[in-house]
């Protein structure tokens, strides 16, 4: 599975030697599209946005700002907490697609659906089945014990909450799919030889599946750590950092700066989060060019 | 045939204690955004779980542009199409060009620019937006349809470089060089050959594209604001802008606005599991 990037540089191809200069040529021109979009896109905005930021008292505000304070511990719970419990529920749904039904076939098609469809109508569509008053959890609550039903998103503790069970919603399938791949490489030699032994589910678990998955677990919870910081929408879309600003996280609160013409501000709070993001980033880089 | 054995009953019974939640979970909200959009509005906020009177009413409403928040539908449908396809068609033609470039050509700092590629991936999409907000600006781009389609494709590129990166090493290179023999200059080995063999990772890539510009909410949002000129997902959030909220217009716009990514994804499912999952699994 693993491809390495490494390695092609040390041999040429021998035929292209007689002709290196073309080729190279070549490969300079068709290399240049992408390197005129990295440096228009990537590399000017970057650069600019640091310079945006360059203020030291930037800092100063964010540090006096107690929506970012809030923001960041929302983006730590959002991380710690959410992407450890959509991960373990998606290692034990793999276990559960990788048994061979005919109909866990047709429920892992369905199964896809919140991953294939776009997420803002389907997270708008909980929004509303959240409304106090019309929605329809709350219907439901007043015709079961006939009291009214709580208030969902204008509690912090429990819009965040939703707002990461949205997020779960969204990209479990995904993850699923990764790890049922992962699954399917094991040589099933193992388990039968473990069936035979008379191994219990968690000893073939604990034995033959996670020794043979925890690296490509590891992996994904990082990658999925990481692309998390960047879920605008699961927030956004569901509590619009509300109620009072206390739901916010860092990729909305970014966007928050930016609506109320505080670019700078923008910036800086992204800068702040940079000592978390690049040591993961660093650390997937050297796993993927292994 | 023989009866199923107790223990084989309840393997089936702790299966289905899974699947079912498992079900309901799933469907749960795109049922209600069904259910909304086949009600009329008194029964989708009665909050019934199936309407007295199921109707397409609000689908005529849609089609018809009948509404405040729906009177530029159609162009609203036409620009995200259009921005989907372009951001298609140039990602495709930047991320090939340059896996050509470094897989099979061998530039000289190929390995870097694919290392920066792939950093530019780990980057949250997010953090990205707010100085591309700005350069845009500063390039004079904002509210104009190329905003959106360079930042997509500047999203989408890297992770096609690589995963085309990928599937060309694996292509043999004895092909270029009977082509070299023959006389095959190099545009001609990127048409001739390399291009036909790529096909299954170029429709894996083009779809992968394709549905992450069709999906963008917040680059969308940030980089276009007349009406105008913006895609369904903008529209769908505009919305929100009163309180007094056509729900059962809005779920019923978003379930179209779902539907053509739905049926892409479902129609290349083969290509999309094959190419997304061996970008991400690398263990």
């Amino acid at each position: 599975m693993a491809i390495t990037l490494s390695g092609d540089q040390s041999i040429p191809a021998p035929p292209l030697s007689s002709r290196l200069t073309p080729a190279q040529i070549w490969g300079i021109v068709l290399l240049a599209p992408y390197l005129l979009v990295f440096l228009a896109f990537v590399v000017y905005p970057v650069c600019y946005g640091l310079w945006l930021a360059r203020a030291p008292s930037n800092y100063v505000a964010l540090y006096n700002d107690p929506i970012f304070a809030r923001a960041a511990v929302n983006t730590l719970i959002f991380l710690v907490i959410g992407i450890n419990i959509k991960m373990l529920i998606a290692l034990f749904l793999s276990g559960f697609f990788a048994q061979q039904r005919s109909w866990i076939k047709w429920l892992s098609v369905i199964f896809i659906l919140p991953w294939a469809v776009p997420s803002i109508p389907t997270i708008l569509s909980v929004r509303f089945m959240l409304n106090p008053e019309w929605g329809v959890i709350n219907h439901l609550i007043f015709s079961f014990t006939g009291d009214d039903g709580p208030n969902w998103l204008n509690d912090p503790t429990v819009a965040l909450t939703m707002a990461i069970g949205v997020h779960i919603w969204k990209s479990l399938p995904f993850w699923t799919l990764i790890l049922i791949t992962g699954r399917l490489a094991i040589s099933h030699d193992l388990f039968e030889a473990a069936e035979v032994d008379g191994a219990s589910w968690w000893q073939k678990f604990r034995f033959i599946t996670w020794p043979s998955m925890q690296t490509l677990y590891v992996t994904c919870t990082l990658l999925s750590m990481i692309w998390t910081l960047g879920d605008f929408n699961s927030v956004y879309l569901l509590t619009g950092g509300g109620p009072a600003d206390l739901t916010h996280v860092l990729s909305t609160l970014g966007i928050r700066y930016l609506r109320l013409d505080q670019l700078s501000l923008a910036m800086a709070s992204i800068v702040c989060a940079m000592p978390f993001v690049l040591p993961l980033v660093y650390f997937m880089m050297k796993r993927l060019s292994r | 045939m023989k009866l199923p054995s107790l223990r084989e009953v309840a393997t089936e019974a702790r299966l289905l204690l899974i699947g079912i939640p498992v079900f309901l979970w799933t469907m749960i909200p795109i049922y209600h955004m069904f259910l909304f959009a086949i009600s009329p509005k008194e029964d989708a906020f009665s909050g019934k779980l199936w309407p007295d009177h199921p109707t397409l009413h609000n689908f005529e409403i849609v089609f018809k542009q009948q509404h405040y928040f729906l009177r530029d539908f159609y162009i609203q449908f036409w620009n995200s199409t259009l921005i989907a396809a372009a951001v298609g068609v140039l990602t495709l033609f930047v991320a090939t060009a340059a896996a050509f470039s470094i897989s099979r050509l061998k530039v000289p700092g190929g390995r870097m620019v694919l290392n920066l590629a792939l950093f530019t991936y780990f980057i949250p999409a997010a953090f990205l937006a707010v100085p591309m907000y700005r350069t845009m600006g500063n390039y004079g781009l904002l509210n104009n349809h190329w905003a959106l389609i360079l930042a997509m494709v500047t999203i989408a590129s890297p992770y096609a470089i690589w995963v085309l990166k990928q599937a060309s090493d694996k292509l043999p290179v004895e092909l270029d060089e009977a082509a070299v023999m023959d006389g095959a200059t190099t545009l001609q080995i990127f048409r001739l050959v390399y291009l036909p063999l790529m096909m299954p990772s170029l429709v894996a890539i083009g779809t992968y594209a394709v549905l992450l510009a069709w999906n963008e909410y917040l680059y969308a949002f940030l980089l276009l604001s007349n009406d105008r000129e913006i895609t369904l997902p903008v529209a769908l959030g505009n919305f929100l802008a009163a309180d007094d909220s056509p729900w059962e217009l809005l779920m019923t716009t978003g379930f179209i606005y779902a539907l053509p990514p739905a049926a892409v994804y479902y129609a290349f499912r083969r290509y999309m599991v094959g190419g997304l999952t061996a970008g991400a699994v690398k263990s």
